[in-house]
């Protein structure tokens, strides 16, 4: 099993708010993420696709065509927008890092003609990132 | 979908801190044979970053695993305070007796950690220096 990674980045804005809690508990819970007109991150993406060489061509699965995917499943659909409003699979659920990451899954997941996505780490920041596996498939210390 | 994703929440904290690979069950000539300039008497220091890994259900009102706000306090409290511009092996009593390597510090800093109470320490990283990393994920 080989494990191939690619990069990508986009920027979007967001806000924190769940209309189920009041205005002093959204506060108290999400604090400046609560702020009304949002904010904004540089999101940088890992994707991670996990299978065998094709003996042909040596690769896994041609860079070109992950490249085309990822640009049209997720830059297309995330880059400069507001993550609240303008992407709608996030509709219903607070935009954090977890949540988003897992929204990336299951766009990417179904659309990997060769290998099998492995893992999609999300980083909002360099020091903030979630990781979306499949149960049991991570690692144990890496 | 909830039953077959795995998601987990990744932090990088940083500090700095001076350590000095010396053993006291070993000889001077060994202590310099096996760390080399690690050992020099004085110590030497190194800027630190800890990457940790909680895993646990993203809880559906806040989409989150664990607060950020609950998680800094008690990651600060535990262990960037009491690590942070201190020597390892004078200031912090776990080091009294084991050498601080960068691996001992790794097991120590997940012991420290895995008593967080709202989601499971899944794994610890250890930057010592950003071309040396060490990674622990309990027993």
């Amino acid at each position: 099993m080989v494990y191939l990674t690619r990069k990508l980045e986009f920027s979007a804005s967001h806000l924190y708010h769940n209309p189920a809690l009041s205005a002093e508990e959204n506060r108290r819970v999400f604090g400046k993420c609560n702020n009304p007109h949002g904010h904004g991150h540089n999101y940088t993406l890992e994707v991670t696709i996990a299978g065998e060489l094709n003996p042909v061509t040596g690769m896994v699965l041609d860079l070109k065509e992950l490249k085309e995917i990822l640009d049209r499943e997720i830059t297309q659909r995330m880059d400069h927008r507001f993550l609240n409003y303008e992407v709608a699979e996030l509709k219903g659920q607070i935009p954090t890092c977890e949540n988003v990451a897992r929204v990336i899954w299951n766009l990417l997941e179904p659309k990997i003609p060769q290998g099998h996505l492995h893992r999609v780490r999300l980083y909002e920041s360099a020091d903030l990132f979630a990781d979306c596996y499949r149960h049991g498939a991570r690692e144990t210390a890496s | 979908m909830k039953d077959t994703l795995q998601v987990e929440l990744g932090r990088r904290y940083h500090f700095a801190a001076s350590h000095r690979l010396h053993s006291g069950k070993l000889s001077e000539e060994e202590n310099c044979r096996i760390f080399g300039k690690c050992s020099n008497p004085y110590g030497h220091g190194h800027n630190y970053t800890v990457e940790v890994r909680f895993s646990g259900d993203v809880n559906p009102a806040t989409g989150m695993i664990a607060n950020l706000a609950d998680l800094d306090a008690f990651v600060n409290e535990q262990v960037i305070e009491p690590f942070d511009h201190r020597s390892l092996q004078e200031e912090v009593p776990e080091f009294r007796e084991s050498v601080p390597t960068t691996e001992n510090l790794c097991i120590e800093i997940f012991r420290r950690l895995k008593s967080f109470p709202i989601a499971k320490l899944a794994s610890v990283r250890v930057e010592e220096t950003s071309n040396n990393s060490f990674a622990y994920a309990g027993e």
